[in-house]
């Protein structure tokens, strides 16, 4: 009978999902698409904060959905006259119901949508799927809007450049303290709501004094996607960091000629 | 609760390697999580025992070790353990998020026979 021996193995679980990132993140590279994976809790306003920023710097906005949502504040939207048009598509992840991609569409972009059919959060190799029959190489950016879950979503990496944490002004100032992983590995984290700060009485003192203790890497912004308060700060940070993004990608792959990462 | 997917995850990688070592059955897995991992050790637990019986590991027993978070201060040019979930140098107060250890998921080893 053979005796108990003990074989070494060392290795990442998650190794397989971040194979497939590291896959996702070569072919987005490749491709030269700059990519969002953004999180948050359900109904922190995910999906108006990516409305709002397809609707108002993609080359189709300003969408005429834009306008008639009644809260529009003309006041935040200088930067409809910037010319400097983002091309944008979207991915969006859900339990069930398309009910967002809808929502997205109607700006005109397109949107792809992920039932993830009970799943908390989106992997690797469903973006890998969902980007399959994209045609990324004539976009600036591809947003990935995440299930909303704080907890799931923010250890799996799916090859974005950019990790988006989004945090609405009713979810209480101490949500950082209570769901730091998320925060922790966030590049930017935007401050949702902010329209409804006082009814719902925001200290945005101690927000801000937890979110810099806990997240001190993260680039802050406070918005509402409903009015449009703060967004033109954030397309100013997101037009510059698609600019870098494209010097890097020059630097290293020669100009294409062709499509390789198009439609097969 | 991700951490049914993950264990999944985990235990094909030890059927995989305990396989491919020849072995009968597995009496034990270590694993090593992360402090700053994301994930939990008590919902690793349930998973493992709704998962485990259905593989060569069925009767086997799980260890899990845990993984202290060690960050670097720019400051101080030095490493710290940090006491709690704010990453802040125990000597000049810097606030850092450079984190050298403590987000690993591990199979570290299994024992077989």
């Amino acid at each position: 009978m053979m005796s108990p021996r003990v074989i070494a193995i060392r290795e990442e679980v998650q190794g397989r999902n971040d194979l497939v990132a590291a896959m996702n993140r070569e072919r987005f590279e490749r491709c030269g698409v700059f990519v969002l994976n953004i999180m948050s809790a359900p109904g922190s306003g995910k999906t108006e904060f990516v409305r709002r920023t397809l609707a108002d710097i993609a080359p189709w906005g300003p969408s005429p959905y834009t306008p008639d949502d009644g809260n529009y504040d003309r006041a935040h939207s200088s930067h409809l006259d910037d010319q400097r048009k983002v091309r944008m598509a979207a991915i969006v992840g859900d339990i069930a119901t398309d009910n967002d991609a809808r929502r997205l569409g109607l700006t005109g972009a397109e949107v792809v949508q992920i039932t993830t059919g009970g799943y908390c959060h989106l992997d690797a190799g469903m973006i890998a799927e969902a980007a399959a029959g994209m045609d990324l190489s004539g976009l600036d950016v591809l947003v990935i809007e995440n299930v909303g879950n704080m907890v799931c979503p923010a250890t799996f990496d799916l090859g974005e450049n950019l990790r988006v944490a989004l945090l609405s002004v009713t979810e209480g100032e101490d949500k950082p303290l209570k769901y730091p992983t998320l925060f922790k590995r966030a590049d930017v984290v935007v401050i949702n709501k902010i329209d409804i700060a006082e009814p719902a009485g925001y200290c945005r003192e101690l927000a801000l004094e937890n979110l810099r203790r806990v997240a001190p890497q993260a680039t802050i912004f406070e918005v509402s996607a409903r009015t449009g308060k703060g967004m033109p700060e954030w397309y100013t940070y997101l037009r510059s960091q698609v600019a870098r993004n494209r010097v890097a990608y020059a630097e290293v792959t020669p100009p294409l000629t062709s499509s390789p990462g198009g439609r097969s | 609760m991700h951490e049914v997917g993950l264990m999944q995850e985990a235990l094909d990688i030890v059927e995989d390697h305990a396989r491919r070592g020849g072995a009968k059955r597995v009496l034990s897995i270590r694993l090593r999580v992360g402090d700053d991992s994301g994930v939990m050790p008590d919902s690793l637990r349930l998973a493992f025992d709704a998962l485990v019986p259905e593989t060569i590991a069925g009767q086997a027993r799980l260890d899990i070790e845990a993984g202290p978070v060690v960050c670097y201060c720019p400051r101080c040019n030095d490493e710290f353990a940090p006491d709690d979930i704010f990453y802040e140098c125990p000597w000049c107060g810097t606030r850092t998020s450079d984190v050298r250890a403590g987000r690993e998921f591990q199979v570290v080893s299994v024992e077989v026979e």
